[in-house]
Order: structure tokens, then C-alpha cells, then sequence
């Protein structure tokens, strides 16, 4: 409805209380069906009144505008919760957006309870406009939405046959339209309070009786808004609908006059589209995270070619390069005739500040692109920072997390710079306990006399992580053999209490 | 005269077949902060904008970690405001360690390929894009063509490539192989500092220069490196009490 859509929500509402059921019953979601009548609240000046009422509620007499004082006097176990007409409304523009993209073109939502769609040239898709509506309509009934459909010439026809003609749906053949909305009440017409009390007065109750009315005196009498409402509604003034746009994935096509196979047309293929592209991504003040090229040959397959990026960009340059890095995994086959590049996921990318530069230090050198340059290369997977997690046990105090992730460092207890997969076992250890290093000892297969160690450094086991580990111990020492050897060893157990391990000796790294 | 317009001549020659050999090199260096190592260096230090090549004295696990701590050393001083690449086949580094020689976990990215060839491959691209300070890479075999295109990457973007040699077999010392780099390092453990007391000194490491460019190759016996990365030189072997023998490494 558009830029008249404000106009067209009050007198809607307003007429909602005295005109009885039948819109407000389609307003509200029929959820499952409840013994207790239900309603919505809302707050309006000083007391709270009743929004929106289901069936049994409305059977019940209890109708919209009502105090809920005043309802819940009349039924004691009334259910009451708040109106949220801001998520309804929401819940509208979504159901706007499914129709433009599933329905027609030109969807839009007409607050607070309806929804336009331009339907011309489209209802053939769908088997005819009787069996679309029929779809449409029970579509909506799994969303739990009660509809009324009405199909005509205008929207103001459109917008009063399906809130008062009393059909789930109404379909007026063209030409029509003001036939079919004579007989109902003014009310139909969109019109302004202060239009619809005068209107009242004068005793024009119907459509009808407006129609053979000198327009001058009418507009005098009900405001110059009434007229441009009846004309809009019998087809006299334009109603254009201004459609939901919805988001567009951005996308660069490019159609090619004859088909290429040769690596030098398809690089130059791939440029042209990153281009276009990062265009694009820069009017929507987007950068892309992840690209699909699409390739068409012309024997009807298709090639896929997919992209990701460590960081949004919208780089053209840097987006051809990641995308001829995959020029190996196209096979033109018989020959390219057209591609499409997308940008699968897409994040809002502003500007940055570059302090450093006027500041005088070093320039802050972006490692963002090279990363993705060397992923195309081994996988983004590949690429990793160490980071430190919370554990004293050696190896899982290292996880790996993303290359472009600020991580800190570890505490200063002293660390191998290269560690064994998993320890392994020494024989012929010849050590004092408790707490000394061992004096020799054997390991892959060489003899180990040991002339210095430090230790033990105690970390104990966590019964949190493992059951098993609720006693264990670990002492490492840091030893040096005779021809200068630093290894990193520890013992399994205290050497006093014999649950906290076995006294074996293990290898764990190494020390330069 | 004739003697030393001879000379001059093949000063030149020299100059001309090194700017030959190296197009575009930057002429900066990283140096070691140990005047008796830097002095006997042909660029002062490590160049950057050049390949140098680190490999382990054996195949024993604690050569290696010397060995790795000599190279992380050096990364983490070269470009200080830079990240490092380490590119590896096989994660079995100790990062915490990594941050004890100088190399704090934020700057460095590790690469985990596959294969050597895809190690060289990284390293090469991220020498040309100049983005990292220095990159570090961990293969088992590199030819003369793959040490040529890594030193030529490396004098294009201006950055210090470090490639660790890791031995395959025992009897296959990865020095046999020719390379293109500017240094040639083999780094062993020795013994380290007594103490007074019961305990592990500071770590001493044989630090070979195998071959240089423009250079002679030396041997010395080196301190470790500190929390900052940087090597020592011990106190004069004549000065201590146990380690005697050690004087004939020294020089």
C-alpha cells in the first residue's frame, strides 16, 4: 500500500469495534484451540484494552476495544497476554518478503493485517487464480493464519472485499469492481475517523450511496481524502504498490558472445567478474566471505568453483587472485558460454582507520589477503595460530585457533620447543626418590647419562577432564646428558604414594 | 701495481657476479648481537632479502630443537613489528617453547601442508607478498631449482626465507644436498654452563657455518638463546673448569 499505508491502518482499527468479528478473527493467529477465551492486550491512554480476541473470546461477546477490566469482569478465567504489534508487523514484512520471492514480484504488507500482491501475469504459474488462492489460503493455515483472499481490478476493491464480503475468497472477475463493492459499508473504503462519523451523520451507510453523489459537496462534507479513497477503490486514481525489495545476494553475470576453453580467456573471465563483483560489494558497503563461480558450458553441466576468505573483502584484485588459484578445478570441457559469481556470504564491511600512518610507525602490514592467497593453496584449515588454553598438563595447554585471532601468551613455566606426539617410555632408569632426577636412562635405543636436571615441576592430573586422572602426578625434570643433551622427562607418581602412578619414566620433548 | 689493478679488477668482478647472483637484494641484515659471529659474516648478520638454510647436527630429537630455537632466534628479530610463517609438514613444535626463544604465539601462523612441495610453495608466496617479517619453513628434501626460486622469492619481496632441513634417514645429512642459500648452518647441542649448584646452565650449542656466500664457513660454540631470541658467547673455555675439550670447536 505504500505511502498510504499509515492512512490505511487507523480507520481499520477503529472501525475494528463496532463493526463486529469477522476482521479482528482474521487478525489473530488461530492457535490451538483453547477452552478459556483468548485476547491480546494492548495500552492505550490510561487503561488497557483488548487488541485482538480469539474465536471463543469473540464468541463470547468480548470484542476489540474493550477494557480488559471489562472483560475480565464478565469471565473470570480470561487469558490475557500483550500485543506485540511491532513483531506482528515484522512477521508481515517476512510474509511480504516470502511472497516476493515465491508469489510475484510486487508483494508488499499492508499493516496491520494485510498483505498486497500484484498478481497480474502470475497466477497462471500456479494453475489459475482460483487455485491460488486456494494455495495461498492454505498455506497460511500451517502458519496457523486464517485468510481472506479477495482478487479485483484495484486495491481499495481488493483491500474491502476481503475484510467484509465475509468469503475466504472473492474473486471479482475484471471490470467489475464497483459492482462488487456497492453493497458494503463505507467503512470498506480505508476512510479517516472523522470521514466515516461524518459520513454517519449524512446516513450514507453503503458504498452504493456514495457513488451518485455530486463529488463537489462530498469532498466538502467528508474531507477531500474520502474522494481520492473511493476513487483509488473503483479504479479512477492509480494505486501503485510499492513492492518489498528483498536482499539480493550480490551477483555478477557475465554472458560470453562465443564459448571459451582456453586458460587465458577463463583467468580473464574470472577478473571481469571479481570486478564486477567488488563493485558491487562496494555501493552495499559489503565485503564478501565466500565466492561461488558458476560456469557454464555449453553442453548444459555446470562448474563450480567456491571460495572463502579469512576476513570480508571487496577487493577486486585480491578476489580474482583467490579465484585463479582454483583455475585447475575448471574443466571447460567443450567450452565456457557464460559464468556468475556470487557472494555467498556477504558482511558489512566499513572503513578503517589508519592511525599508525600519521603517527609516523610502522605501517600495519593487513596479513588478511596473504592468508587467503596460501588457504587456496592448502585450505584455510591449514593455517593456524597456537593459543593457549586453560590446563596445566603440557599438551592440551596448545589449541589451535584461527590464523587471524590476537591470542596471548602462556605463563613462563619452562617449555621443550619440540614434543613427542604422545611420551614414550624409558627403560633402565636408574633414579633416587622421591624427588630427584634420574641418574640414567635409556630411550630409543641409546644409553643417557645424565650430568645436571632440574625439578620436579608437579602438575597433577584433572579429575574435571578425566575420572581416571583424580590422583595422578606427573614430576618433570629437565635433564642434560654428558654430550650436552637437554630432554624434558617425567615420572608417573609422587614415588610416595603409590596411587598417584606407577614410578614409570617417561620422554616427553626436547630442550635445544 | 700490475699486482693490486688485478686485484681492484677482481674486486669488481666480485661485486658485479654478486649483484648478478642476487638481484635487488636488500642490503640489511639481521644481526646476531655476537661480534665474533657477525664480524666472520659476509653480510654482518643474516641478510634479509635471502634464503638461509638451518639443519640439525644429527637426527637425535634434541639437535633438532637446538636447531629450531637458532632459527626461531633469528625470525623473531627480524622484522619485530612483522608476522612469522612457519610452515611445516608435520605440527610437532611446543608453541609455549616458541614464546620462551623471543616468538610470541600472536605472531606466528603456523602452515600445516601436506607436503614439502606445498611448503615451498607457501613459503614462496608469502616471500613475494613481503607481508610476513620472515618466513620459516620445515622440509625433508628441497633441490638446487626449489632453493633458487625460494632465494629469488625472498630478494623479491625483501624478507628473510629460513629453511630448516630435517633429516630422513641417518645416513642422508641434508647438507649433501647443493642449495642456493646465502648461509648454511648446522647447530648441535654442547654442554651447558656449570653451575655452582645443582641444575641445567644455559644452553650451549655448536653452531656451524657450513657455507656462506662470499664467506668462509666457521665453527663456534655459542650460548643459547634467551627470552628474547638473542645468542651469548660463553666466557673463554681456558676460564672454566670442566669443558676443555670443547676448545676445539672454538674457532
Amino acid at each position: 500500500m505504500g505511502r498510504r499505508s499509515e492512512a490505511a491502518v487507523h480507520p481499520f482499527r477503529g472501525v475494528r469495534a463496532d463493526d463486529g468479528g469477522a476482521p479482528a478473527s482474521r487478525a489473530v493467529p488461530d492457535s490451538a484451540p483453547a477452552s478459556a477465551p483468548f485476547v491480546l492486550s494492548i495500552r492505550q491512554g490510561q487503561r488497557d484494552t483488548i487488541y485482538a480476541a480469539s474465536a471463543d473470546a469473540l464468541a463470547a461477546g468480548l470484542l476489540p476495544g474493550m477494557p480488559i477490566a471489562q472483560a475480565r469482569a464478565l469471565y473470570a478465567d480470561l487469558e490475557v497476554e500483550e500485543a506485540d504489534p511491532a513483531r506482528d508487523r515484522a512477521a508481515l514484512e517476512r510474509l511480504a518478503l516470502h511472497g516476493v520471492r515465491h508469489w510475484t514480484p510486487t508483494a508488499a504488507a499492508a499493516p496491520p493485517d494485510g498483505l498486497l500482491l500484484d498478481l497480474a501475469g502470475t497466477t497462471h504459474l500456479f494453475g489459475g487464480e482460483a487455485v491460488f488462492c486456494r494455495r495461498l489460503v492454505a498455506f497460511l493455515a500451517r502458519l496457523h493464519l486464517t485468510a481472506h483472499i479477495a482478487i479485483s481490478d484495484t486495491v481499495g476493491a481488493a483491500h474491502a472485499l476481503a475484510r467484509h464480503s465475509g468469503e475466504a475468497i472473492t474473486i471479482i472477475p475484471p471490470g467489475l469492481a464497483v459492482e462488487a463493492i456497492a453493497p458494503l459499508p463505507v467503512a470498506a473504503l480505508r476512510l479517516e475517523d472523522a470521514a466515516l462519523t461524518a459520513a454517519r451523520r449524512f446516513g450514507l451507510e453503503r458504498v452504493v450511496d456514495l457513488l451518485p453523489l455530486p463529488r463537489g459537496p462530498l469532498a466538502r462534507r467528508l474531507g477531500r481524502g474520502a474522494i481520492e479513497r473511493l476513487d483509488q477503490a473503483i479504479g479512477r486514481v492509480a494505486e501503485p504498490i510499492e513492492g518489498v525489495v528483498p536482499f539480493a545476494t550480490p551477483t555478477a553475470e557475465c554472458r560470453l558472445l562465443e564459448p571459451i576453453g582456453t586458460l587465458e580467456a577463463i583467468t580473464q573471465v574470472m577478473t571481469d567478474l571479481a570486478g564486477d563483483l567488488a563493485g558491487q560489494l562496494r555501493a552495499e558497503g559489503l565485503g564478501a566471505r565466500r565466492l561461488v563461480l558458476t560456469l557454464f558450458r555449453i553442453d548444459g553441466s555446470e562448474q563450480h568453483v567456491q571460495v572463502g576468505l579469512a576476513r570480508a573483502s571487496r577487493d577486486g584484485r585480491h578476489l580474482a587472485r583467490l579465484l585463479h588459484l582454483r583455475l585447475e578445478a575448471v574443466d571447460p570441457g567443450m567450452g565456457i558460454e557464460a559464468g556468475r559469481l556470487i557472494a555467498r556470504l556477504a558482511e558489512p564491511l566499513g572503513a578503517e582507520t589508519l592511525a599508525t600512518v600519521l603517527t609516523g610507525e610502522d605501517r600495519h602490514v593487513d596479513v588478511a589477503p596473504l592468508i587467503d592467497q596460501l588457504a587456496g593453496r592448502i585450505g584455510h584449515r591449514a593455517l593456524f595460530k597456537a593459543a593457549p588454553l586453560e590446563s596445566d598438563v603440557p599438551e592440551r595447554a596448545v589449541v589451535q585457533v584461527s590464523a587471524l585471532e590476537t591470542v596471548a601468551g602462556w605463563p613462563r613455566w619452562l617449555r621443550p620447543v619440540r614434543m613427542l606426539a604422545r611420551p614414550e617410555p624409558l627403560s633402565r632408569v636408574i633414579a633416587l626418590l622421591p624427588d630427584h632426577p634420574p641418574r640414567r636412562f635409556e630411550w630409543r635405543g641409546t644409553l643417557h647419562e645424565i650430568v645436571a636436571g632440574d625439578g620436579p615441576e608437579r602438575i597433577h592430573g584433572e579429575w574435571w577432564v578425566r575420572d581416571a586422572e583424580i590422583w595422578a602426578v606427573r614430576d618433570y625434570f629437565r635433564v642434560e646428558d654428558r654430550e650436552g643433551r637437554r630432554f624434558w622427562v617425567f615420572r608417573r607418581g609422587d614415588g610416595i604414594q603409590s596411587e598417584t602412578g606407577d614410578l614409570s619414566w617417561w620422554m616427553h620433548g626436547a630442550f635445544g | 701495481m700490475n699486482a693490486t689493478g688485478s686485484l681492484a679488477t677482481v674486486d669488481d668482478l666480485r661485486r658485479h657476479i654478486a649483484a648478478l647472483e642476487t638481484p635487488g637484494r636488500a642490503r640489511g641484515a639481521v644481526t646476531f648481537g655476537v661480534g665474533e659471529l657477525d664480524r666472520r659474516l659476509a653480510d654482518g648478520g643474516i641478510a634479509t632479502g635471502s634464503l638461509h638454510e638451518i639443519t640439525a647436527a644429527g637426527t637425535a630429537l634434541t639437535e633438532d630443537a637446538a636447531a629450531t630455537l637458532f632459527t626461531t632466534g633469528i625470525a623473531a628479530r627480524a622484522v619485530p613489528s612483522l608476522p612469522i610463517l612457519w610452515a611445516l609438514t608435520r605440527f610437532d613444535l611446543y608453541a609455549p617453547g616458541l614464546e620462551q626463544a623471543g616468538l610470541i604465539p600472536d605472531r606466528v601462523v603456523f602452515a600445516q601442508a601436506r607436503e614439502d612441495r606445498d611448503v615451498l610453495a607457501v613459503m614462496e608466496d608469502a616471500l613475494r607478498d613481503g607481508s610476513f617479517g620472515a618466513v620459516v619453513g620445515e622440509v625433508c628434501r628441497a633441490d638446487m631449482t626449489a632453493t633458487r626460486r625460494l632465494q629469488l622469492a625472498a630478494a623479491d619481496g625483501g624478507r628473510t626465507a629460513l629453511l630448516m632441513r630435517r633429516w630422513r634417514r641417518r645416513d642422508a645429512n641434508p647438507l649433501d644436498a647443493p642449495s642456493a642459500a646465502a648461509t648454511r648452518w648446522r647447530i648441535g647441542c654442547a654442554s651447558s654452563t656449570p653451575l655452582s649448584m645443582p641444575g641445567v646452565g644455559r644452553a650451549h650449542w655448536r653452531v656451524d657455518l657450513v657455507r656462506q656466500r662470499n664467506g668462509a664457513p666457521f665453527t663456534l660454540t655459542l650460548e643459547g638463546c634467551d627470552a628474547q631470541g638473542r645468542l651469548g658467547l660463553p666466557a673463554a673455555s681456558a676460564d672454566r673448569a670442566v669443558g676443555a675439550g670443547r676448545r676445539a670447536h672454538a674457532a
